[in-house]
């Protein structure tokens, strides 16, 4: 319900603005078409080309009406930080059949992250919904919403939702107001209380000629600002996949591009759209309209037993400290 | 009837007394214990709070709404009492907006004193979004602070000029202060209708900006999706709130002045007696609005939602729920029922429990729900799961109300608390109808 509604105004929105733009554009448009009416078509040059349309016929085409499209030649990776990657969707498939706390994506975030916080930003959490229903381990990262409430909140655009889903953070210009963290309902965010310590990783990664963006896979993490899972954009920039995707050794994380429809664990590549059909995929608090893009195939037809992963379960720790 | 001397003489700002002086001393301490855990949470980050990734506001939040509730007592009592033409307002009004004006005051500090970054706080305004409350915040309370100052400046012009004359020869340079700042007032037709008109539309505009800036303070809760604060009875919560905890502060405050500064013959019994049913009402509204907030989210909850009452009706909570609710709204209306409960050392009572149970509601407003949020708490160090404020967050709050009572304190000290000018022709004007009807 929340949901159409918000879709309905968006649509109305979006209606009356374009309204607004066409009333104020045809007093333009119309001297323009004007002198296109009046204008003598240029099209017989005599030569014809043949060219492949998008449903994939052959037309042919006067060669006047070509034009060559100019290629950039890093066009995939030379792009604004804030506005993502054009044409790109990035999500995430967690297969909760696989899952048995092997917490290996979460040693991989913290160290990749260099997370040195109490919380992490990766959490398999032990989860059992009701008394007579079956326990299950579920790893949660930032859904990255389509409808971030975190984003919404912000009052400075220090977090921000880009063009390719993800959501990050500016630590340049948070202020520490915290509201994002109360507004996020899957409890993901964490913040820096303290000054971050981590000063060698500073020597280690010679910081010193790094601008910093909000693509720093968390270094330097600054006291007083939000962090939280970034999809790590330091490594898609590259073509590699996440670190939880990589390090988990059960394959329970896919990664991929909607527009794509695939997903891959780094072993397997699938169809998004099959897999979340065959398995029955949904999204986690679908019901609270955040619009996460993260999706979750149902623990069911375990491949693994619950009781191995409470081995690795810590209720109270999820970064290990150094001794 | 007192001669013109003589009422100026009673009004007139008196200096402080030994009693005064050692309250002041005291807040001074108060205050600079605040200033160095301050200096030392800045420098050591907001790791010396008890605050957590779970309980990320606290007792600044909490602090900080209670201020902005108090601060709607100068809205409340002017645009009721003075757009409603009530006669008894005249000795309350300004105490009413000395209050607000500190409170408002402090409520930007605390503010402030929360963030992670407080030296980025300006980037509040530099990169400013529309669509978040917090700035929708940053423009509210700087326009509601500078419509109390207005409101509580107009009406001072005449009697800064009669204070002006007063200090002439016992106190020049004070003289000269109150010649500043009086504008040069001479009470010519001109400036009086001037000024007339100037507070006619200051507090015209001021109530609906107490209001919005109330419903604001709400909605920052309200826009989350957590349980306990998603809810479209916030606003008008809060505003029935504000005007509990706003007219209890004033109750107390109206009670020390007066016993300080010796003005029992100009604040009566008659004043309290007022005031006790004005009290009464607020608490009744506002009961209402909390059988809104927890009665009726008891019949149909959701499991997280029966969770988090139940932590309030009867777990972890419950002793200051039903404190807030039994101690600060339900006994005080019964006491107020009675002539004798509202008699001014009752009264003075009274307003000290509701204060107190107001400044505690906002802290299990704010702190309940933060414990339960959709995920459970896993993965962190157990002291996450609780949250009570560590020595600097009370050293620092303590700090912030003791400011708020210190600019009350000089304030009160350097103005007239009753309106000199306006006391004395009112006591002509109900003179003239005596002599009248004789
Ligand atoms: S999961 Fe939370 S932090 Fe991540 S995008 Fe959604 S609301 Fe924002
Ligand atoms: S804590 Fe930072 S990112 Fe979060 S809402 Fe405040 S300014 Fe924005």
């Amino acid at each position: 319900m929340g949901k159409e509604n918000k879709n309905t105004r968006r649509k109305f929105l979006d209606k009356g603005l374009k309204l607004g733009f066409i009333t104020a554009l045809s007093g333009f448009g119309i001297s323009k078409v004007a002198s296109k009416l009046n204008a003598t078509p240029n099209h017989d040059s005599g030569s014809k080309m043949e060219l492949m349309n998008t449903n994939g016929d052959i037309i042919q085409v006067d060669s006047t009406d070509v034009t060559p499209v100019e290629h950039s030649s890093d066009h995939d990776k030379k792009y604004n930080v804030r506005e993502g990657m054009p044409n790109r969707k990035f999500v995430m498939v967690v297969d909760l059949a696989k899952c048995k706390n092997a917490l290996a994506c979460q040693s991989a975030c913290n160290k990749h992250h260099y997370v040195t916080g109490d919380n992490a930003w990766i959490k398999v959490y032990n989860m059992q919904e009701s008394k007579d229903t079956a326990p299950y381990w579920m790893p949660v990262t930032c859904q990255h919403c389509d409808q971030p409430a975190c984003v919404t909140v912000c009052p400075v655009d220090a977090t921000f939702k880009r063009k390719d889903g993800l959501v990050l953070i500016d630590n340049e210009r948070c202020i520490g107001c915290r509201f994002c963290m109360a507004a996020c309902p899957y409890s993901i965010r964490v913040f820096n209380w303290s000054e971050p310590d981590q000063g060698e990783i500073y020597v280690d990664m010679d910081m010193s000629h790094h601008t910093p963006t909000p693509e720093h896979a968390g270094k330097p993490s600054k006291m007083g600002t939000v962090d939280k899972c970034d999809f790590c954009p330091h490594a898609i920039k590259n073509n590699e996949l996440p670190h939880c995707v990589t390090a988990c050794p059960n394959g329970v994380f896919y990664f991929g591009d909607k527009y794509e429809d695939t997903v891959t664990n780094g072993d397997e590549s699938l169809r998004l759209s099959k897999l979340l059909e065959d398995k029955a995929g949904y999204r986690y608090m679908e019901a609270l309209g955040t619009e996460p893009s993260v999706y979750y195939l149902p623990p069911t037809d375990r491949l693994v037993d619950f009781n191995d992963g409470l081995e690795n379960y810590t209720e109270y720790e999820s970064v290990a400290k150094p001794e | 009837m007192k001669s013109r001397e003589q009422f100026i003489q009673d009004l007139a700002p008196k200096k402080f007394t030994k009693a005064e002086k050692i309250w002041l001393g005291l807040l001074i301490v108060v205050i600079f214990a605040g200033f160095l855990a301050y200096v030392d949470q800045v420098r050591s980050g907001l790791q010396v709070t008890n605050l957590n990734d779970y309980a990320l506001w606290g007792i600044y939040i909490s602090n900080f709404v209670f201020f902005i509730a108090t601060s709607f007592v100068g809205a409340a009592t002017v645009a009721i009492l003075r757009l409603t033409q009530n006669a008894w307002r005249t000795p309350l009004v300004r105490i009413a907006e000395i209050i607000s004006l500190a409170a408002i005051i402090m409520a930007g500090v605390t503010i402030i004193i929360d963030l992670g970054r407080p030296d980025r706080a300006l980037y509040t305004i530099i990169y400013a979004r529309f669509q978040s409350p917090i700035t929708w915040d940053v423009i509210i309370i700087p326009t509601y602070l500078v419509a109390i100052f207005f409101l509580l400046y107009f009406p001072l012009l005449p009697d800064l000029a009669i204070l002006k004359e007063f200090y002439k020869k016992t106190n020049p340079r004070l003289s000269k202060w109150y010649g500043k700042l009086s504008l040069n007032w001479k009470g010519s037709a001109v400036q009086k209708a001037l000024q007339q008109k100037s507070i006619k539309i200051i507090a015209v505009l001021v109530l609906p900006l107490g209001l919005i800036l109330q419903t604001i303070d709400a909605w920052l809760f309200s826009s989350t999706y957590r349980i306990g604060w998603n809810s479209t009875n916030f606003g008008p919560y809060f505003i029935s709130g504000a005007f509990v905890a706003g007219v209890a502060t004033l109750v107390v405050t109206i009670f020390m002045v007066r016993k300080v500064k010796g003005l029992e013959e100009y604040i009566t019994d008659y004043h309290f007696d007022k005031m006790g049913k004005f009290l009464a009402l607020a608490c009744l509204i506002y009961l209402y609005f909390n059988a809104n907030e927890y009665l009726m989210p008891a019949y149909a909850s959701t499991v997280n939602e029966g969770i988090h009452l139940e932590t309030l009706f009867t777990g972890h909570y419950s002793t200051i729920f039903w404190f807030v609710t039994i101690g600060g709204l339900i006994v005080p209306v019964i006491i107020l029922m009675f002539k004798k409960g509202r008699s001014p050392v009752v009264m003075f009572w009274v307003g000290m429990l509701v204060v107190l149970a107001s400044w505690w509601k906002r802290y299990i407003i704010v702190t309940p729900t933060l414990l339960h949020p959709y995920l459970p708490i896993q993965g962190v160090p157990e002291s996450w799961r609780d949250y009570f404020p560590s020595l600097h967050e009370w050293l620092i709050t303590g700090s912030n109300l003791a400011t708020a009572l210190l600019i009350l304190t000089l304030l009160v000290r350097y103005l007239p608390v009753v309106a000199i000018q306006r006391t004395m022709d009112e006591s002509a004007l109900e003179n003239k109808a005596k002599t009248g009807e004789s």
